[in-house]
This record gives structure tokens, C-alpha cells and sequence, in this order.
């Protein structure tokens, strides 16, 4: 059992946790390349045409799976921040940063795609209902979260103080999750829900699946690709750097 | 279904491309800055690599 801790902190470490985010970086592009071909394929060529929506409703296939995305990450997000907080490790924390910009990317894009789906539906870009106005508040906790660690100089104190806006915001979570429950909105309910499970046509459904996949293995790729930027930056005054990066053994 | 008819998207063309069109573009872009970012901080160490052996 301590053997198993001892390990784990092992990869808490830039040095050891540096190559093995490179050793992962391709697999992860791999899949992601794979799955959102797949998925696109699906997403125009398999799907059927909505009886309602017509072809409209395809904007699905991006808008649910980068919403998902942007809450998931912002929990992953916070659960690193807060394991940064407790156990003071530095890649934890550099996890955390690195997070953030795809996070918010994600949120952006489901914003985006859901205004371009509003307008045609329901006649408006945008509407002040609780769905819209938490995942935009979410947008804004995203960049508040790169904002404030932009602009503290010590790394360790930005990684403390982000950390903190970080797990505060997760309060957002739920209440973007069960907006569409707890208020009356103009947002439709949950198409795929943990307690029901799902109401649409099978090949839609797995086509979402399929392009959420892809999100998912994109994100981490760009994650670890920008961890691994952080690292670098952070750590290049290290002996390690040096040998590894500086070209001069 | 031909092409024209596959791009007009039975009216959504606008809508559907939009929302593809932007996300993949963000999708290569932020690949494409971290690559420069890469590029840069690896620049950077390696100047500073030279800088040590020019002090010896």
C-alpha cells in the first residue's frame, strides 16, 4: 500500500512527469484524429435528418459534447487545484494552468454553437435563461482563473490563489447541470441523463458519444502539451531542463 | 444528395457550418500556438545554455 503512494508521488515531480506526458501526447492525438474523423463521418453521412429540426439539429454533434467538455474540465480543473492546495505539489498546480485555456475554449465553443442553434430554433441568439447565463458565468470563471494567475508574479502564490477561485466556482457546476430542472428555461432538457438514460435515436446518440471521445482525447493531448510548456518555463533553471532541453551536456 | 444540396443544409447551411467551421478552427489553432509557445521557451533555454558555457 505505501509502495502505491510512494508512487504516485513519484509522477508528481516535473522531472519524471515531463517525459511521461510526451511519451502520451501522440496516443492521445491518435485517438482524437480517429474519433472525431469518425464522428464527423457519422455526423453527416449516418445521422438521419431530424423529423423537427431538419438537418439544424446536426449542430448537436459539437454542441453537447464541448458542453459536457467545459464542465467536466472545470472539475478536473479544480480537483488538481485543490490537490495542489493540500498537498503543496508543484505539477499538480501546473495541471491546473494548463487546464484552464482549453477549458474555456470548450465553454466558448458551446456558447458559440448554441447561439448558432438558438437563432434558427428558437428564434434568438441568446436568451437570459439560468442554462445560458451559469455556462456563461463559467466562461468568465475560466478566464477570471487565467486573469488572476497572469497577474501574480510568484508562481507558487498564483497556483495558491487560483486554486482557491477555482474550487469556489465549482458551486457553478450543479447549477449549470440541473438549471434546466430547478428553473423554467427556454434550454430543453437533458437529451442523455444518468437517471433516465437517453431519448434520442441510437445512431445519434452514439454519434455524440463518439465526437465527445474525441473532445476528450484532444483535451488531453493539448493539455499535456501545454503542462509541458509550463514545466519548461517554470523549471529552466533546473539541471534537468538544461541537459534535457539546453542542447549542451 | 448532391454537393450543393449537402452544403445548403436544407436551409441551416449558415447554422451548421458556423458551428463546425468555428470549432474546428479553434481545434487547430490552439494546437498551432503551443507549438510556438514550445518553440519559444525552447529558444530560450537553449540561449541560456550557451550563455553558461560562454562564462566558463
Amino acid at each position: 500500500m505505501s509502495s502505491r503512494i510512494v508512487n504516485w508521488f513519484k509522477f508528481s515531480s516535473p522531472a519524471t512527469f515531463y517525459p511521461l506526458a510526451g511519451r502520451m501526447i501522440p496516443w492521445f492525438t491518435a485517438a482524437a484524429v480517429i474519433l472525431l474523423g469518425v464522428g464527423l463521418y457519422m455526423s453527416f453521412f449516418v445521422a438521419p435528418t431530424d423529423y423537427k429540426q431538419g438537418e439544424g439539429y446536426r449542430i448537436i454533434f459539437v454542441h453537447v459534447g464541448t458542453a459536457w467538455m467545459s464542465m467536466f474540465i472545470y472539475v478536473v480543473m479544480a480537483a488538481w487545484a485543490g490537490l495542489g492546495l493540500v498537498f503543496n505539489t508543484r505539477v499538480s498546480a501546473m495541471m491546473a494552468t494548463a487546464l484552464a485555456p482549453t477549458g474555456a475554449m470548450f465553454t466558448f465553443v458551446a456558447l458559440w454553437t448554441g447561439a448558432l442553434w438558438g437563432k434558427p430554433m428558437w428564434g434568438t441568439w441568446w436568451v437570459w435563461d439560468a442554462r445560458l447565463t451559469s455556462e456563461l458565468i463559467l466562461l468568465f470563471l475560466y478566464l477570471g482563473f487565467i486573469a488572476l494567475q497572469s497577474a501574480i508574479d510568484e508562481p507558487r502564490r498564483a497556483d495558491r490563489a487560483g486554486a482557491i477561485l477555482a474550487l469556489v466556482g465549482v458551486v457553478n457546476i450543479p447549477i449549470i447541470y440541473y438549471s434546466v430542472q430547478w428553473w423554467n428555461t427556454l434550454h430543453q432538457g437533458a437529451t442523455v441523463s444518468v437517471s433516465q438514460g437517453s431519448s434520442m435515436g441510437t445512431v445519434m446518440l452514439w454519434t455524440m458519444l463518439i465526437m465527445t471521445l474525441g473532445f476528450w482525447a484532444y483535451a488531453i493531448a493539448v493539455v499535456l502539451a501545454r503542462v509541458r510548456c509550463i514545466i519548461l518555463e517554470r523549471e529552466r533553471d533546473t539541471t534537468w531542463v538544461n541537459e534535457l532541453e539546453g542542447g549542451v551536456r | 444528395m448532391s454537393a450543393a444540396e449537402f452544403f445548403a443544409m436544407g436551409g441551416y447551411g449558415f447554422y451548421v457550418w458556423g458551428s463546425f467551421g468555428v470549432t474546428l478552427l479553434l481545434m487547430v489553432v490552439e494546437p498551432m500556438l503551443l507549438k510556438g509557445r514550445r518553440r519559444a521557451i525552447q529558444k530560450r533555454i537553449a540561449r541560456m545554455a550557451r550563455a553558461k558555457v560562454g562564462e566558463r
